[in-house]
């Protein structure tokens, strides 16, 4: 699908991107220019179409029924009410539903989020695990059908609490080095501590949907997927149909947290609906259904053990972490994520296990692992610094690692120790009295805090083709997508670096699955992955365009060496020309045209970091210092975030408008983390009780902070040859642990179980 | 959601003659039909009767139409001026869209936020089914009331506007079958007792019209204060609204109401006794604030919620007499 300027963009430019294009009479720098999204005036007139607005003739409506016991097995299925409902097509069960394939396990290329397809069997793992489906004419009627199915059930007594200790099952050891117990115990200066974070969910405020939409035997789905080529490959899996015969299209995407990475059982439910009925089905995920049927990032329980010398060296670090996950899959969160290398230590052990609960299948959201790693890790160093009376970015400065201890790489780009020192200087640190509640401010107790922030730095394999066409236009093809943050624009930015086309003779056309495949949008890592393809398929087609130039007789440039012409400002000229003059050589759809062409086309290719043999023997991270204020009034327990300055290193950055849109973006779920969100599960039931917008606190408007976001722009070329990393996780790690130490230093109280609530703060 | 027929009335006497349940901005309403909480067989739309302004009564006090939005009224001239405990409280509530929509009589009549309440699969609740039961009791019961429980419902009363009227001693009209009556807002919320169901004065096919308030109180203070895990579209955890009046540095007299703790919006009488005649200290006021909370009675996760009503009600009424 296309994202285009031209048409609609010029009329609804917001001053901002105006100013880009006009400055773009040159497209020279637009690398690394704020320039505003390409897709959003299609956002703010509300016309970029998303999954669930697809509409299409003689389209019917599917509604799940899910289990309202979190355990057990049903006993019976009674759907004749539902079937007696006024436009009901199709009520489908365990009873009378095609079975569904299973996708194949651990294929890289075709990941399901939840492994059991629905209805596999009668047991009931969790709370609102659908047990039917009900499709009828309209939505009205599908739901008011759906709540007159009767099922019962054998219900047993779920378990979901929070409290995943004591564990008796077996630890995984993800890390070590040295000898740590021996090394703790020795330590002049220690901490031991158990910190938690709950069951979140992602909520992006895009619902899943799935639209399904049969043609003889070749099935399209419009999708809210994060990946189109691997819900594709799913599909044709689950469906039992060659992956040819399916087609995902995503244009764009509310978001998805990593929620939407890989399929969940509705998606399949949808297609085989829409298979059986040879109608075009359309499925769209309630909000309630968000909290117990798409993921969630698990509840963590992490001790960390820190032992140092009495000048606060690191001797010794420990991290035992559990995660629940579900009965279906086994979710690993990976708390260990950024354990072993943020910290020069010389004994080190990551362990982590995983403990069975009556809840969905966890998921990827944003910064799995890392995240909740951090917290625990942050705080731990936050209560060392305490236990040694030394100032918390002086402990992280004096710990820093010059490589990476858990595999001996050499960092390729490590800049820590720089955001520690320019947000502390960004922040003020200095002026921060250590003594507990010793800071004022307008009557108000200050807290500050900070914490230092990692995520892993990928590229992986991606395709894409781009057109020089007669129309005077350029084209680039990527079936990946963008889930809302800026990958639209990125792939224009290097388009018009290569071309100097302005953005409105620039088009980008992504989230289709029969595209060149492209990346999954997930772990950072599109930028960097799209950003070397784009630019090989871009000068593979600029190359054929100056051949054709020189050899195409009638043009002004006909006989010229190919070598010694350029594409300048979308024209081709000798290189002798100066570029950009308007008299420099011609157009460059002039050449097409006097060629008889209708375009050039170049595909241009990236491999997986993994393979690549100057970047795999690297250790290759983005990193981050995070530091917050809040603002405590103890007479009546209210706590506020005040403040948030954060440095982020991330190479080179495409999009600093996009890319601080981001950072800022997740400061706020930061707050949320830290203060607010948490997924509480009945104890007797098992269903997620405060399943709504309402009762399921985020961040609002007004609890977002002040921020201040810099990024230190070095450019990591092992990477790629823009020397860009990622930016869409780091923002959120190490927000909540630089609040709760915040939240320490202005009330004396150290919440180790997010998130921090009024009632932990009432004991200050 | 149930299938139901739709009328509206132009007048109050055609609206009563209906006999359905009326719906103004439908916040409460829509929101519980879609749950299948409420399920009426016939909605009259009361939005097209001649009750949405806010007018000065001869003797000084006011008359709030039932169908004044909650964001004009909190931004109504008078109520800004004369009745601030009131604004404050409109503008601490739900969100801007949703303050658009509600209506005072709505919002008098909005029904709790217990998610036990508001979720069908739960048979057990006393309020949706009487005698089944509470399901809250022993369950997520973070957000429950605290003071004027009992053994059968301890769903908390949500608005915030109809805590700053119990403070402000506001009447409801209402007008049905047998015509006009008065209700005192301190007698229109019924405690839980054995028939949760039962929520208010009202008689069935009764519609509220106006509301009054009483003549501002001359050189009395206004203040309401909304203690709440984020700043913005949450009920409360506790909140107080006070109107005072001090002189010579001691309470001459004191009108206190409570939020997000009660099974009603919750005027605190105890606190009010003890407050009159004696100095507008910080000692006085947290000694009204524990005699306010002294009969709370906590659940297994809101205890906190004690300690916070009484820092609430404590700086409420400092802010009032600062």
């Amino acid at each position: 699908m296309t994202v285009s300027t031209t048409g609609t963009a010029p009329e609804t430019m917001t001053g901002a991107t105006a100013e880009a294009a006009g400055a773009a009479a040159s497209q020279h720098g637009i690398i690394g220019r704020p320039v505003a999204r390409i897709d959003g005036p299609l956002k703010t007139t509300g016309t970029a179409e998303y999954a669930g607005d697809f509409h299409l003739p003689w389209m019917a409506f599917a509604v799940p029924v899910q289990a309202t016991v979190g355990k057990g097995t049903i006993r019976s299925l009674d759907v004749t009410a539902a079937e007696a409902v006024p436009g009901v097509l199709a009520v489908l069960h365990r009873g009378n539903m095609e079975r569904l394939y299973r996708a194949v396990p651990n294929d890289p290329n075709a990941t399901v989020s939840e492994t059991r397809p629905a209805f596999e069997d009668d047991r009931i793992y969790y709370w609102g695990q659908y047990v039917a489906l009900v499709v009828a004419e309209s939505l009205e009627q599908a739901t008011a059908a759906a709540a007159v199915v009767k099922a019962e059930y054998a219900a047993e007594t779920p378990e979901v609490s929070r409290e995943l200790e004591p564990f008796a099952g077996k630890w995984n050891t993800v890390s070590t080095r040295g000898t740590v117990d021996a090394a703790f115990a020795a330590a002049a200066v220690k901490v031991d501590q158990t910190y938690g974070t709950p069951a979140e969910t992602h909520n992006p405020i895009e619902l899943h949907a799935t639209v399904a939409v049969w043609d003889g035997d070749r099935v399209t789905f419009y999708e809210s997927t994060q990946g189109v080529v691997n819900h594709r490959n799913a599909m044709a899996q689950i469906l039992g149909v060659p992956r040819e015969n399916v087609t995902v299209v995503t244009k764009f995407l509310g978001s998805g947290f990593g929620g939407k990475l890989f399929p969940w059982p509705h998606c399949a439910l949808a297609a085989v609906a829409s298979r059986k009925l040879q109608r075009p089905v359309k499925l769209v995920v309630t909000r309630t259904m968000m909290f117990s049927n798409v993921g969630h990032r698990p509840v963590t329980e992490q001790r960390f053990r820190i032992g140092a010398s009495a000048d606060g060296k690191l001797v010794a670090l420990r991290q035992d972490a559990l995660n629940h996950t579900s009965l279906v899959d086994s979710f690993d969160e990976g708390c260990g994520e950024a354990t072993g290398y943020l910290y020069s230590v010389p004994n080190l052990t990551v362990a982590s296990a995983l403990v069975g609960r009556n809840v969905g299948s966890p998921m990827a959201m944003r910064g799995p692992g890392a995240v909740p790693g951090l917290f625990a890790m942050e705080s731990a160093m936050d209560e060392l610094a305490v236990a040694l009376k030394m100032d918390p970015v002086e402990l992280r400065l004096k710990n820093d690692a010059t490589v990476d201890e858990s595999n001996g790489r050499k960092f390729s780009s490590r800049h820590l120790r720089e955001c520690l020192e320019t947000g502390s200087a960004k922040f003020g640190w200095k002026q921060r009295t250590p003594q507990v509640g010793s800071m004022r401010r307008d009557g108000k107790v200050l807290g500050w805090g900070m914490a230092a922030a990692s995520w892993g730095a990928y590229r992986f394999a991606c395709a894409t083709t781009v057109d020089l066409n007669a129309d005077g236009k350029a084209r680039v093809r990527c079936a990946t997508q963008d889930v809302g943050t800026g990958l639209y624009t990125i792939f224009a930015q290097v388009l018009a670096e290569k071309t100097g086309l302005p953005f409105e003779r620039i088009e980008v056309l992504l989230g289709d699955s029969s595209m060149p495949e492209g990346p999954l949008s997930g772990g950072s890592w599109s930028t960097a992955t799209v950003l070397p393809a784009v630019a090989e398929a871009a000068d593979g087609a600029i190359a054929s365009l100056l051949s054709i130039a020189a050899s195409t007789p009638g043009t002004p440039l006909a006989g010229a060496d190919a070598k010694t012409l350029r594409m300048t400002e979308g024209r081709v000229h000798r290189a002798t020309e100066s570029a950009g003059l308007p008299s420099a050589g011609v157009p460059f759809e002039a050449v097409l045209q006097a060629a008889r062409l209708n375009g050039v086309s170049a595909d241009g290719r990236s491999g997986s970091v993994f393979e690549d043999p100057k970047a795999r023997d690297l250790s290759m991270h983005s990193f981050g210092a995070q530091f917050a204020e809040v603002e405590w009034e103890p007479e009546i327990a209210r706590l506020r975030v005040s403040r948030v300055v954060t440095v982020i290193d991330a190479g080179r950055i495409i999009n600093p408008r996009a890319g601080a849109n981001q950072i800022r973006g997740a400061v706020v779920m930061g707050v949320g983390m830290a203060l607010l969100e948490e997924t509480v599960y009945d104890r007797r039931n098992g269903q997620p009780i405060n399943g709504n917008l309402a009762d399921y606190l985020m961040a609002t408007s007004a609890d977002a902070p002040e921020i201040d976001v810099t990024f230190l722009d070095y450019p990591d070329f092992a990477l790629n040859s823009y020397g860009a990393r990622g930016i869409g996780e780091i923002g959120l790690a190490g927000v909540a642990p630089a609040i709760a130490s915040a939240v320490y230093h202005a009330t004396g109280v150290r919440v180790r179980k997010l998130p921090i609530r009024i009632e932990d703060l009432m004991q200050a | 959601m149930q299938s139901f027929s739709f009328s509206k009335a132009q007048t109050v006497d055609e609206a009563t003659g209906l006999g359905g349940r009326y719906i103004g901005g439908g916040t409460t309403l829509v929101d519980l039909m879609k749950l299948d909480v409420e399920t009426p067989k016939t909605l009259v739309d009361v939005t097209g009767l001649p009750l949405a302004a806010v007018e000065k009564l001869p003797d000084g006090g006011l008359r709030i139409g039932a169908l004044v939005r909650n964001s004009d009224l909190a931004f109504d001239p008078t109520v800004k001026a004369e009745y601030a405990v009131l604004s404050e409280a409109l503008l601490s509530g739900a969100s801007a869209q949703l303050r658009n929509m509600a209506t005072t009589g709505g919002n008098l009549l909005q029904r709790t936020r217990c998610p036990y309440f508001r979720d069908t699969s739960y048979t057990n609740c006393n309020k949706r089914n009487p005698g089944s039961g509470c399901a809250a009791m022993d369950g997520h019961n973070r957000m429950m009331a605290i003071l004027g429980t009992s053994e059968d419902c301890i769903a908390t009363h949500p608005s915030d506007m109809a805590v700053a009227m119990t403070a402000l001693e506001a009447t409801v009209h209402v007008q049905g079958a047998k015509g006009k009556r008065e209700i005192a807002i301190g007698e229109f919320y019924k405690l839980p007792g054995t028939t949760p169901n039962v929520e208010n004065a009202l008689e069935p096919g009764e519609l509220i019209t106006h509301v009054t308030l009483p003549t501002p109180r001359r050189g009395s203070k206004q203040v309401y204060l909304k203690l709440r895990d984020r700043a913005s579209y949450e009920f409360a955890l506790a909140s107080a609204a006070v109107v005072a009046e001090t002189s010579g540095g001691h309470v001459r007299y004191v009108r206190v109401a409570l939020g997000g703790v009660g099974t009603r919006p919750w005027r605190a009488h105890e606190a009010e006794a003890a407050l009159v005649g004696k100095p507008a200290t910080a000692e006085h006021f947290r000694a009204a604030a524990e005699a306010a909370l002294k009969g709370a009675k906590p659940q297994t996760e809101n205890g906190f919620k004690v300690e916070l009503a009484k820092r609430c009600m404590t700086r409420a009424l400092t802010m009032a007499t600062a």
